[in-house]
């Protein structure tokens, strides 16, 4: 990348992030909820890695004659971030999974309902919704 | 243009109601992300997340898609309210940013801190010309710590949310895409390849782009691969879930232990001087151990979550 954009990155950063957002609140499905999420961790992941850019650098491995390196500190960050951020969304997909096994749906609606109905009827659907212990 | 193209990604995201497109769409956008990481001169960066975004959430989710359904429905409320918090949120950060450092700016305050020296000091005092490398497992041995027990955690999480289950589908020689010839030919040269060159990452990461996180999650795509193909039962056979709780532990209590040590030795915990007489061989041979035992949590737990995740029983 020889000609640098200005703020374009942090812009479309914004945008990604924004989108991810958009994706968390507006949509019912669990799954796609996890999706955004994703979506919008990438977008932080994205921002850090240009915050360390440094024009003309190189990659952070010593090499013979090169004077200037981008900074390695926020590339550390994001790389463990990255691996911590699959464990967590596998952590969230287990519990959309148990969700799906207790209530039949992953619909943010159809939970909803759900629980309404078992609140106002105490031995009502809840019970049949229940699942078998694995 | 990646960045356009990333855009657009995002945009279909949210416009697509089928999952599994969703998930795919989800896939080349990591990978989009692991091109621009390149671009960027994040290499390890781009490593992890072409391994780890592009290769494992993909197939982490499907696995999820299969239990619970493909199709989203169509919301129920209108997308304006949405819309209006998200262009709000998104013009206060987007009025925040006018006054950040232009991209690249060698005197931007995040290049003045603590930078200069890890770039200048790190390849003199850790002794490994990768000073990523050096960052992670030296000098912020403490957070790296604390990741992989995150990582170590989350996986104890779902084996508790989920465990691993015995099933119809987990006996060995049930494959779920029948028998494939071609892919089983092409599956078991590469798996060999896919191993060596995990080993490779683990222990060249000193001096090339590489280390610990990387190697343990290509290490577990190979295995990940070799199950899709020929089977979970098969896979279970070669890589045994119950071992995979002890490698789990047995990589943190590894990297625990490197800090013990140098503690029983009367130094800093985890100061790798004290594994060796010379202060720059002791950093190697610590950053050794330790990206060795990150390696081995990230792949015991990152196969035993795809092992929770596809074999578990469909509810019906």
């Amino acid at each position: 990348m020889s000609d640098l954009p200005g703020l374009y990155n942090y812009w479309v950063t914004v945008f990604l992030m924004m989108a991810g957002f958009y994706v968390v609140i507006s949509q019912g499905n669990l799954v796609k909820k996890l999706v955004g999420l994703s979506v919008f961790q990438t977008s932080v992941f994205i921002f850090y890695i240009s915050m360390g850019k440094v024009a003309g650098g190189h990659a952070p491995i010593l090499t013979e004659g090169v004077t200037v390196y981008s900074n390695p500190l926020p590339h550390v960050l994001i790389l463990t971030a990255i691996v911590v951020g699959v464990a967590t969304t596998a952590v969230g997909l287990a519990l959309v999974v148990r969700i799906r096994e207790a209530y039949g749906s992953v619909e943010e609606d159809d939970i909803q309902a759900l629980d309404n109905a078992a609140d106002t009827e105490p031995d009502g659907p809840a019970d049949s919704a229940e699942s078998p212990r694995p | 243009m990646l960045l356009a193209f990333l855009m657009s990604i995002a945009l279909a995201v949210i416009r697509v109601r089928d999952l599994f497109v969703v998930v795919m769409l989800s896939s080349v956008y990591s990978f989009m992300t692991a091109t621009l990481f390149m671009d960027l001169d994040a290499v390890d960066v781009a490593f992890t997340e072409a391994a780890v975004g592009a290769g494992v959430t993909g197939v982490l989710m499907l696995s999820t898609l299969r239990l619970t359904g493909r199709w989203e429905r169509r919301p129920s409320h209108g997308p304006l309210l949405p819309l209006i918090v998200v262009s709000i949120t998104g013009a206060a950060l987007i009025y925040g940013t006018l006054d950040a450092p232009l991209l690249g700016d060698p005197m931007a305050p995040v290049q003045q801190h603590v930078a200069p020296r890890y770039i200048e000091q790190g390849p003199v005092e850790v002794g490994m010309p990768n000073m990523v490398t050096a960052v992670l497992a030296s000098y912020r041995g403490f957070d790296t710590f604390g990741e992989t027990f995150v990582i170590f955690t989350a996986g104890i999480a779902v084996l508790l949310l989920l465990g691993i289950q015995e099933g119809p589908q987990t006996k060995p020689g049930r494959t779920a895409i029948g028998d494939q010839l071609v892919l089983r030919v092409v599956v078991k040269m590469v798996i060999p390849l896919i191993l060596l060159y995990g080993l490779y990452v683990q222990f060249h990461g000193d001096f090339g782009a590489g280390g610990g996180f990387q190697a343990g999650v290509i290490f577990a795509t190979a295995f990940v691969l070799y199950d899709l193909v020929f089977g979970e039962g098969d896979a279970r056979l070669v890589a045994p879930p119950s071992w995979l709780h002890r490698l789990g532990a047995l990589g943190v209590l590894i990297y625990g232990g490197v800090g013990l040590y140098s503690l029983f030795v009367g130094k800093p915990f985890l100061d790798y001087s004290a594994l060796s007489h010379d202060p720059v061989h002791g950093q190697h041979f610590g950053v050794l151990l330790v990206e060795l035992g990150v390696g081995i949590t990230v792949f015991s737990i990152v196969l035993a979550i795809f092992y929770a995740l596809s074999g578990r029983n469909k509810a019906t």
